[in-house]
């Protein structure tokens, strides 16, 4: 842009959403956790999803703590998102869109849920109209 | 060949449309004609259609929604007309059909591309300013999102004149907006519209939420940042947060349209209150993005003119985070009466009366701003004043309505027509106007004619409260929304009372384009330097208008009110040795995508399926392009500045 | 009073003497579009949660979906994560070699979704069982395609870059939009999680 900003990546960028710096080994690592990592959650998740022993509610608890893991691997492995203090801002961007998603998908089944159980059924109001 | 589009998609039979379009196309053909005869294209695309400079790009978006304003005015005009001449037997100039269209446009274009591009526009211009910025983030991007929104104002405007808009209010809710019952273009046009013009909103909301957060001036703390960057930051967090809902809920209706799908249908297992579920999570947020940014030149312009700093700075900061995480805690209220049962209409009336609290703080600080000050009553604090005296009636009557037992009742009354008026026109449209005066000499170097535009704000002010307060009483007395006739007699004296009103507005309308053409006639009398109002921020310290770059030394901060610190001492910036400037070369990227953009969308609407694929094709080819050359700078050697620093007789 | 106000900082954005660099800033910025994109799919996800018993008296999840296609896709994009990895190690590196490679196995893999993912959909349109049939497909094929036509555009969008690559090398922009397009990458496969867990195998089992 203009001189206010400098143009190449440079050591320290490490503020930046998947930059990490220039680590030389370190990164390669991290990648190969991460990825053996996923490996795992996935076919756990795959394993216990036909599991007809467990309550369905299990399941689904199980599915989703297998899944919301996995994608903190993601984050943390891939995208390098961490604790740093330069990252913070990243952090708080992340945990702010993740409560307006958990407020969207809760705050609609809970309405939803109401409003299906409380309205006629579309078949029903359709018969009417005839 | 062309789909569904046929000669009688032009309404030949309809003698005021075919007036207005004949109009509109004498208007456009004039001032091409002027254009060309001036030789000035080349000045136009170089300075204008091209800049990538949020300056610029500020004063287009305003350009914007001031002629939209006249756009959404008449067809408000249109509809006091009707109603005030409309009663028992007589049944007024539109037939339902048509006023059905009328309203549908008048509430789209009022918001989407009179508000929001007015709020827009003013973010755009003061934001880099304020916070000791050469330009936004990303200006190409800036350039692109312009344009869109432009590229959705010629969408819907078009459907004027070829072919019909929607009939289902500014929302479109479905099944009235699914095939089976809008099976014309009129829906379309309002889709296509708002999706290519809501790209370029959310694309603007990433450009300024990083601007304000990693381009700040050295030394600038958030702690630091003026009130209305801090309600730009809240509003374009709203809009990253809000954007993508609406994009998503309308994708899905035009999947519905368009695939057969059966998101929001009667049949097929469709749920409509889905669609409302979702739109008004989208669009409680987005009443917050337009409100946020005024409140934020509330607090410029009374501190400015009331010579004081703002009284208590941060409870203004916490109360505007807190408005901010709220708005997405309160849609339900939209839909009271539509079935979810007490509990979920319990929660969201307490959220909604909760929301009232931060508010109330902010007036408070306003008032205690003023409170010790020596208030000068310049036009914007005119409108300031307007805005609290109004702001608080209509914020009070939305609590009431917060009740849902009250809301059961109220509900699409013209109770709730005269609240979101009042806290629109009373909030956000006061508050621009407000902005548009206090910033418009730094734009231009020259003041707006005071006199002038007193006189437009008490036009406007009485004007709202004949054209409004009817309205409250009209609720209470049972008249619904959307009436393009009426039985009941005992309405009609209100109806009179609030065209009265309008035409007062009206008035003060056209004062407001007289001040306009007059002052630039006079701007040699009102002339203003860097610093006409005595300001706080660092945008005064710049030239009116300012070069470029901005600052041709980027300031080093040191505390709040940045300027006013710099004001109290010695000028000592001025030993520091100039540099060279990076400046961002301009783009016709913006230009070009938003022109296929348009035939794009036309080509959908009329099921002219090579267009729309045509569209597509071009987009990627022009991204490509675009991508290709990867010098998109120009350096401003340090000697260069110096000279546009000397030659410039306001440099600061 | 002003330690009050500073309060409001963060620590991490003590604005020091220099400004961020344009890569911090494109990178950014282009976090936050994709944070934007994350509540897209959202609003598509509490859709699917809604409708995804609106089956209209046709097929729901347990009869149509196919675990271990799901699985083989997962695969495929988990893979193309861990190679976009390799290759972005590649640019800090500038190896050239390495960071050709990482990407197009990364495209090939993306492909080998796509194709997978694309028989699956046309499986189902050839039954009768397409987006048309009920809202609970309508959903499902809308969550699913969205994603996959962020991977199409992923897959469009890393060909031109291969291009510019070849022709050019690491130059400043390029390494930008290698960053970018690896954030995209990513969070492709992040959301491609909540796919195959509440989509095929809670919508497929439960």
């Amino acid at each position: 842009m203009t001189t206010q900003q400098r143009h190449d990546a440079q050591r320290g960028d490490s503020n930046t959403p998947g930059l990490e710096g220039r680590e030389a080994h370190g990164s390669l690592r991290g990648y190969i956790i991460g990825y053996v990592s996923a490996i795992a959650l996935t076919i756990a998740a795959f394993v216990i999803a036909p599991n007809t022993n467990m309550a369905p509610f299990s399941v689904v608890a199980a599915l989703a703590v297998l899944a919301i893991a996995q994608m903190l691997v993601h984050l943390i492995f891939f995208l390098h998102i961490n604790t740093a203090p330069a990252q913070k801002i990243n952090v708080t961007a992340f945990a702010a869109a993740m409560l307006i998603i958990a407020i969207v998908v809760v705050g609609s089944i809970w309405i939803m849920g109401h409003l299906n159980r409380n309205m006629l059924p579309m078949e029903h109001l359709m018969q009417m109209q005839r | 060949m062309f789909g569904k589009l046929t000669l009688s998609a032009i309404p030949f039979d309809q003698p005021i449309i075919m007036g207005t379009c004949l109009v509109l196309i004498f208007g456009i053909l004039a001032i091409l004609g002027l254009i060309t005869y001036k030789r000035k294209w080349d000045w136009l695309w170089t300075e204008w259609i091209t800049t990538v400079d949020h300056k610029r790009i500020g004063i287009m978006y305003t350009l914007l929604a001031m002629v939209m304003l006249l756009r959404g005015f008449s067809d408000a005009i249109m509809m006091r007309s009707q109603q005030a001449l409309a009663s028992s037997n007589a049944h007024g100039f539109l037939p339902p059909e048509h006023y059905n269209q009328i309203f549908s446009a008048h509430g789209t274009i009022m918001i989407f591309f009179m508000a929001m591009p007015f709020v827009v526009g003013l973010m755009n211009f003061v934001v880099p300013l304020q916070i000791g910025a050469r330009d936004v983030a990303f200006p190409v991007l800036n350039s692109v999102s312009f344009w869109l929104t432009a590229a959705g104002a010629l969408l819907i405007n078009l459907s004027l004149g070829i072919g019909e808009f929607a009939r289902t209010g500014w929302l479109a809710y479905p099944p009235l907006s699914e095939l089976p019952f809008s099976p014309g273009v009129g829906v379309d046009y309002y889709l296509w519209s708002l999706q290519i013009s809501g790209v370029g909103t959310l694309l603007s909301g990433v450009n300024l939420v990083t601007t304000i957060l990693k381009l700040r001036a050295p030394g600038m703390r958030l702690s630091m940042m003026p009130v209305f960057t801090w309600t730009a930051l809240a509003s374009n967090m709203l809009i990253v947060a809000a954007f993508p809902i609406l994009t998503a809920t309308f994708a899905m209706l035009l999947l519905d349209r368009y695939l057969g799908t059966h998101f929001f249908t009667n049949d097929g297992g469709g749920n409509p209150m889905m669609y409302i579920n979702l739109i008004w999570t989208w669009g409680h947020p987005e009443v917050y993005i337009l409100i946020l940014p005024p409140f934020g030149v509330f607090s410029e312009v009374i501190s400015t003119f009331s010579r004081k700093p703002l009284f208590g700075y941060r409870s203004m900061v916490v109360a505007t985070m807190v408005i901010t995480l709220l708005a997405f805690t309160t849609w339900l209220h939209h839909f009271f009466t539509m079935g979810s049962g007490a509990d979920v209409n319990g929660f969201f009336g307490i959220t909604t009366m909760v929301i009232a609290i931060p508010t109330g703080v902010k007036i408070f600080n306003w008032l205690f701003t003023m409170y010790g000050g020596r208030v000068r009553f310049t036009s914007p604090v005119l409108w300031t004043i307007g805005f609290m005296v109004t702001f608080t009636i209509g914020g009070m009557t939305g609590v009431l309505m917060a009740v849902p037992p009250a809301d059961f009742v109220l509900h699409n009354s013209l109770f709730l027509i005269a609240h979101f008026h009042n806290v629109i026109i009373g909030g956000v449209v006061f508050g621009c106007f407000a902005g548009l005066t206090y910033w418009f000499p730094k734009a231009f170097g020259f003041r707006l004619h005071e006199g002038l535009g007193k006189a437009a704000f008490w036009c406007w002010f009485v004007g709202f409260y004949l054209a409004f307060m009817p309205l409250y009483i009209l609720g209470f007395m049972g008249m619904t929304r959307r009436m393009n006739h009426y039985d009941n007699p005992a309405w009609l004296p209100y109806l009179l009372v609030a065209e009265a009103g309008a035409v007062l507005i009206f008035i003060g309308i056209l004062l407001q384009v007289v001040q306009l053409v007059w002052s630039i006639k006079k701007r040699g009398t009102l002339r203003a330097g860097a610093d006409p109002w005595d300001g706080r921020t660092l945008e005064w310290s710049t030239a009116s208008p300012p070069p470029p770059y901005n600052f041709a030394r980027v300031p080093q901060v040191a505390g709040l009110d940045a300027y006013w610190e710099v004001k109290q001492e010695v000028a000592t910036a001025l030993a520091q040795p100039l540099e060279a400037i990076e400046m961002p070369k301009n783009s016709g990227l913006g230009f070009f995508v938003s022109f296929f953009a348009v035939i794009g969308g036309f080509g959908m609407i009329w099921h002219i399926w090579w267009m729309g694929v045509l569209a597509l094709v071009a987009f990627f080819a022009l991204i490509v392009w675009s991508s290709w050359d990867e010098e998109d700078e120009f350096e401003l050697s340090a000697a260069e500045v110096g000279r546009l620093e000397r030659a410039n007789p306001h440099a600061a | 009073m002003s330690s009050d106000v500073a309060s409001l900082d963060m620590p991490s954005e003590e604005p020091g003497v220099q400004l961020p660099s344009r890569q911090h800033v494109t990178g950014f910025g282009f976090y936050l579009y994709l944070l934007s994109d994350g509540i897209l799919f959202a609003a598509l996800f509490a859709v699917f949660a809604v409708l995804r018993t609106a089956t209209d008296g046709g097929p729901d999840g347990h009869m149509l979906f196919s675990s271990r296609n799901a699985f083989i896709e997962t695969a495929c994009l988990l893979t193309s994560s861990f190679t976009c990895g390799i290759a972005m190690l590649a640019c800090d590196r500038r190896n050239k070699f390495v960071a050709l490679v990482g990407f197009l196995v990364t495209g090939v893999l993306g492909l080998a979704f796509l194709t997978l993912e694309i028989h699956e959909f046309a499986d189902l349109i050839a039954k009768g069982d397409g987006p048309g049939r009920s809202a609970f497909l309508s959903s499902f094929f809308t969550l699913v395609s969205t994603h996959g036509l962020h991977v199409t555009c992923g897959l469009l969008w890393l060909g031109v870059l291969l291009v510019q690559f070849l022709l050019r090398g690491f130059t400043p922009a390029i390494l930008r939009r290698f960053l970018c397009f690896s954030l995209f990458w990513h969070v492709l496969d992040v959301v491609w999680i909540g796919v195959f867990t509440f989509v095929y195998l809670v919508g497929g089992y439960l």
